[in-house]
């Protein structure tokens, strides 16, 4: 078994990469998230390709791949080609920092991690690099020569630059707790520490999160495509296999996100409390399935945000982001470290923080619940009198 | 209303629009950095760099073929000028080379969706014009109709505005009940769009067997089906953000621009054709005018869903005092009004909707003049945005519910 040698199952994993997520990307994501919002939305949603619209993906990437690829008249021809392979290439690149799984036998005495490069700085690389994916949209928005896609661009590189800041500083908190950025460490820390980092990252996680799908241009933060206002922003006038990048490009960066955020915050390929004797069971399934489920999990949330909330309006965007989510992270920063300090080197302390964490969310859902109770007593008061009875039941 | 309200209104109004415009930058003097670049001289960051933007006719946006030039400067909307006139097909010019009842199937096309109220309107202008008087049942069938027209164009409108702020699973539960009705429609006149379902006098047809019940099925389903969609928009933050405090219009405006429908009882005032000049049988039919204070898109937005629950309540009591009965009036066959000139008008789902008739005596109108409610609330809309945002106009658009079917005829 010459041939696996550590330096070719790189180039395979390399090219697994390459070419099945954007695979992945095309059948399995767009095909749930259409079905998935068309059983949101009472309607059925693709079934007509393939068994039960299974091939969906596949039509529409050769539909894509067919079309004709046209660029505006007077448009930055360069940039404009450049755009789209800056929106997608470095989204693939971060892949290849994630660790999927603990490493498998492939034959005897050959086996391999389920990742490609486990860099020390592997949490600084992902930020890195997934912020260059930004210029894609810049580009795109303000080489296409058009108003629309102008005023996408310059929503998205006030959008994208503002939340890039909070969910950089929730992962600063994490990373108090995990004193490392080598992400294959953080989830062995995690292992060790029989604790994953959402508990006492609660805060963290949710900013990180929020600030996620606000850097994916995902509902309800899709402001520079915006389709009914600014009919698509910044890929109006992508067409083709151009378009079909930027697509791409959005897809890879929601598998990213998800990637990290179950990376960081629940443990990557661990199963949930695998420390707990009568749950050891949940070891059977092979790690690299337990990271799968999460990150479908967290696409999921994706598609849910989407078919459930409207849209922030621009101003009330960058308010939230900065008035909120940094300072918010801000404050985190500074608890987590209080915490850190006075229980040093033990779990407890991280423990009791994400109790108060979780007693902090639960008290923030339910004064919302309240409210929005409250605020719907008025409501009813204010209707006409007799809206409610059914009037004539003779 | 009297005169010493109204000039507290506008007092009021004054004050209020003072500080709005205010808040939002309008009309402050330029400061320093706000100085347009001198001729010849490059422009600096913080000057007013106005942009010069076509939204429309071909946006997703407005709703059909409105065009709306915008001034901007960024996103901010220093002017919007509407300009109509993509979809004109010379309705009222049509109607006077064709006699009376040929009229009926183009006003049809003009609110395209909600044809029944449309057919409604010109029918009681002609009858109004030869003084027919029509038969109980046939008024109560009408009444029905316009109910659920009524129920299918707020619907509509709910949707699609839903859609314009981001929100899309709204449309697909309204279009549900929607497509329900225009089952309904259907089975009535075997139309579901253009429905041409009254004839002056009265109506086509009468009801089919079963019509009656199958619609009280489906009567008593609505109510919980409307709050499906409230659960998903009424007390969202996002939703509120978005609506509340955007476009304001106050009382004595509404009046100046003379506009009608949900966008005046918005503001504040009880005024719906139904319950002022009722025609048909709606003044014996129990049925509240709801009536919000603020003027902006999220209580329009309450109006028009409290509108539905009572859409409702009229049903219940139209199906339940359905006798049969005669369906048509004493209407002579070829139709020669007097030579007058008349104008009536009725609540539609957008406002009042009014035709005025000029007889010469022959069997073709002289004249014949739509009041389109979509027409003239669409003229609030350079006011609603100025100070804005570009997403704004959007739910704007969506707020007034224009349909450019009845804007331009």
């Amino acid at each position: 078994m010459k041939i696996l040698t550590p330096t070719f199952l790189t180039y395979v994993k390399v090219l697994l990469i390459v070419a099945v997520v954007p695979a992945i990307v095309g059948f399995v994501i767009v095909l749930a998230e259409r079905r998935i919002m068309g059983f949101m939305q009472v309607r059925l949603g693709p079934n007509r390709v393939g068994p039960k619209g299974t091939l969906q993906g596949l039509a529409d990437l050769l539909k894509l791949v067919t079309k004709e690829d046209v660029t505006p008249a007077r448009a930055e021809k360069f940039v404009h080609f450049l755009a789209p392979v800056l929106a997608v290439i470095p989204a693939l690149t971060a892949l290849a920092v994630i660790p999927m799984g603990p490493s498998i036998r492939l034959a005897r005495h050959v086996s391999t991690p389920l990742w490609v490069a486990d860099i020390n700085i592997g949490l600084l690389f992902l930020l890195a690099i997934t912020s260059i994916g930004v210029y894609g949209i810049i580009l795109g928005g303000w080489a296409s020569n058009n108003k629309y896609s102008m005023l996408g661009g310059l929503r998205s590189a006030a959008q994208l630059v503002s939340y890039e800041v909070p969910m950089g500083l929730s992962l600063v908190a994490v990373l108090l707790m995990t004193r490392s950025l080598s992400l294959v460490e953080i989830v062995m820390r995690q292992d060790r520490m029989q604790l994953w980092f959402v508990f006492p990252g609660l805060l963290s996680f949710f900013l990180y999160f929020v600030s996620g799908v606000a850097e994916t241009n995902r509902n309800p933060f899709d402001l520079p495509e915006a389709e009914s206002e600014l009919v698509s922003g910044f890929n109006t006038e992508y067409s083709g296999v151009k378009f079909a990048f930027f697509f791409l490009g959005e897809y890879a960066a929601m598998i990213i996100i998800s990637c990290v955020a179950v990376t960081v915050f629940f443990g990557g390929w661990l199963p949930p409390f695998g420390h707990v004797k009568a749950l050891s069971f949940l070891h059977i399934v092979p790690p690299f399935l337990w990271f799968l489920a999460k990150v479908g999990f967290f696409i999921f949330c994706y598609i849910w945000f989407r078919s459930t909330f409207p849209r922030y309006r621009f101003d009330q965007l960058m308010a939230l982001g900065w008035k909120w989510m940094i300072p918010l992270s801000l404050v985190n920063i500074v608890i987590v470290a209080l915490a850190i300090l006075w229980t040093p080197g033990r779990t407890d302390g991280l423990v009791r923080l994400g109790w108060l964490f979780g007693a902090l969310f639960l008290l923030m859902f339910f004064l919302a619940k309240l409210r929005q109770a409250l605020a719907r007593r008025d409501r009813l008061a204010s209707e006409p009198a007799g809206t409610r009875q059914s009037a004539l039941k003779a | 209303m009297t005169d010493e309200k109204l000039s507290q209104a506008e007092r009021d109004e004054a004050a209020y629009f003072a500080e709005r415009a205010a808040a939002a930058g309008v009309g402050r003097p330029l400061s320093q950095g706000d100085t347009p670049p001198a001729p010849g001289e490059p422009p600096t960051l913080f000057d007013v760099q106005e942009m010069e933007l076509n939204f429309g006719p071909q946006h997703p946006s407005t709703h059909g073929v409105l065009r709306i030039v915008l001034k901007v400067d960024g996103e901010k909307i220093l002017e919007a000028i509407p300009d109509v006139g993509f979809l004109h097909r010379g309705t009222e010019k049509l109607f006077e080379t064709e006699t009376y009842p040929m009229g009926i199937p183009h006003t049809d096309r003009m609110d395209y969706v909600a044809a029944a109220t449309n057919n409604h309107a010109f029918c009681l202008t002609i009858e109004k014009l030869l003084d027919v008087e029509v038969p109980r049942r046939a008024q109560l069938v009408r009444v029905i109709l316009d109910e659920l027209q009524r129920l299918s164009s707020h619907l509509v409108w709910l949707g699609t505005s839903g859609i314009d702020l981001g929100a899309v699973t709204p449309f697909w539960y309204a279009f549900r009940e929607r497509e329900q009705i225009l089952d309904f429609f259907e089975e009535y006149c075997g139309a579901r769009l253009t429905l041409n379902c009254m004839r002056i006098g009265g109506l086509p047809f009468d009801l089919t067997t079963g019509w009656v019940e199958r619609l009280l099925e489906f009567v008593d389903d609505l109510p919980a089906r409307i709050d499906d969609y409230e659960q998903l928009l009424t007390d969202n933050r996002i939703w509120k953000r978005r609506t509340v405090g955007i476009g304001v219009l106050t009382a004595a405006e509404c009046v100046e621009y003379g506009l009608t429908g949900p966008l005046i009882r918005a503001s504040g005032i009880e005024w719906d054709l139904r319950r002022a000049q009722p025609y048909e049988c709606y003044d014996e039919l129990d049925f509240a005018v709801p009536t919000r204070q603020n003027g902006d898109t999220y209580d329009r937005y309450i109006v028009r869903v409290q509108e539905m629950r009572q859409s409702v309540r009229i049903l219940r009591q139209c199906l339940d005092r359905l006798e049969p009965g005669e369906i048509r009036g004493k209407v002579p066959r070829v139709i020669k009004p007097p030579a007058e000139e008349i104008y009536a008008s009725i609540e539609s789902p957008k406002g009042e909707l009014g035709f005025y008739c000029v007889s010469n005596g022959s069997n073709r109108p002289y004249r014949m003049h739509c009041r389109p409610p979509s027409f003239i609330n669409l003229q609030a809309l350079p006011k609603m945005a100025k100070g804005h945002l570009i997403s704004d106009l959007v739910a704007l658009i969506g707020t007034i519910d224009i349909v450019l079917g009845e804007v331009d005829r």
